[in-house]
């Protein structure tokens, strides 16, 4: 995506959302994160649109990205995922799962010595992939890894 | 809110090694209340930030797929022990949870 659309794309149904948390004083200037929360990505349908949404489009497989996760997650609303990034030059990485209702679960970006490594659990609705996208060095770059669900975990 | 973030920082070697529990409902918005039949609206919690001795390590954004009471783990090369760790959370609806430990 181009960086003035994204830019646009990021701002935009945002603004309201945050000037009136701020106004509450529920969050207060002084925390500041680096970019707006990206709704847009967070909630689109397609996994590639997400993917494109966030700035991970065009990744290439690489096995430097290396999944955690169980074959078998016997509740899919509680499973654990970490992933580390063996590429050199690691800026982010973010999570999606290709069979959830909204594919992009986090997105992280690591600053001043984070190491490119992040575990967290997450919730699937059903067997699916679960994709690890790193940007390193300007580019993007994906992990693929299936856990099988045999209770799904986004309700009903 | 009181004890909303549990965090513990230890050293792995040369690397802090950090790990952070919150409470929070995670809704997806998406479920119905089995009672009224109602859906529950969304309410989760969707930018994290993380801070070595006050510099940002970990700026993340979270959407409803993070599973309830989220569990985080992250590593900073170059910590030691005595550092503060910081982690400064905001859900949907603005309510904050901020934690704070010193590197064991």
């Amino acid at each position: 995506m181009n960086q003035l659309r994204r830019a646009f794309l990021k701002n935009a149904g945002t603004v309201g959302a945050v000037a009136v948390a701020i106004a509450t004083g529920l969050l207060k200037p002084g925390t500041v994160f680096a970019a707006a929360w990206n709704s847009l990505a967070f909630t689109t349908k397609d996994l590639n649109e997400a993917m494109k949404n966030a700035g991970y489009d065009g990744a290439i497989e690489s096995s430097d990205i290396v999944i955690k996760a169980p074959e078998i997650a016997e509740n899919g609303a509680v499973v654990p995922v970490s992933a580390t990034s063996n590429i050199a030059g690691t800026t982010s990485m973010a999570i999606f799962i290709d069979k959830n209702p909204a594919p992009m679960i986090a997105d992280f970006q690591f600053l001043n010595g984070a190491e490119p490594y992040i575990a967290t659990r997450v919730k699937m609705a059903k067997t699916s992939l679960v994709r690890v996208t790193v940007k390193a060095g300007g580019k993007n770059y994906i992990a693929s890894r299936e856990v099988k669900v045999t209770i799904g975990g986004c309700g009903g | 809110m009181a004890e909303a973030m549990k965090m513990r920082a230890t050293m792995e070697g040369d690397v802090v090694d950090v790990k952070v529990l919150i409470q929070h409902p995670m809704d997806t918005g998406l479920m119905k209340d089995k009672k009224t039949g109602k859906l529950i609206p969304a309410h989760f919690i969707n930018q994290v930030v993380a801070t070595l001795n006050g510099k940002t390590v970990i700026d993340a954004q979270w959407g409803v797929g993070i599973a309830q009471n989220p569990f985080i783990g992250f590593r900073i090369k170059g910590g030691k022990p005595g550092d503060k760790v910081a982690v400064n959370a905001v859900d949907n609806l603005g309510t904050k949870f901020d934690g704070e430990v010193v590197v064991a």
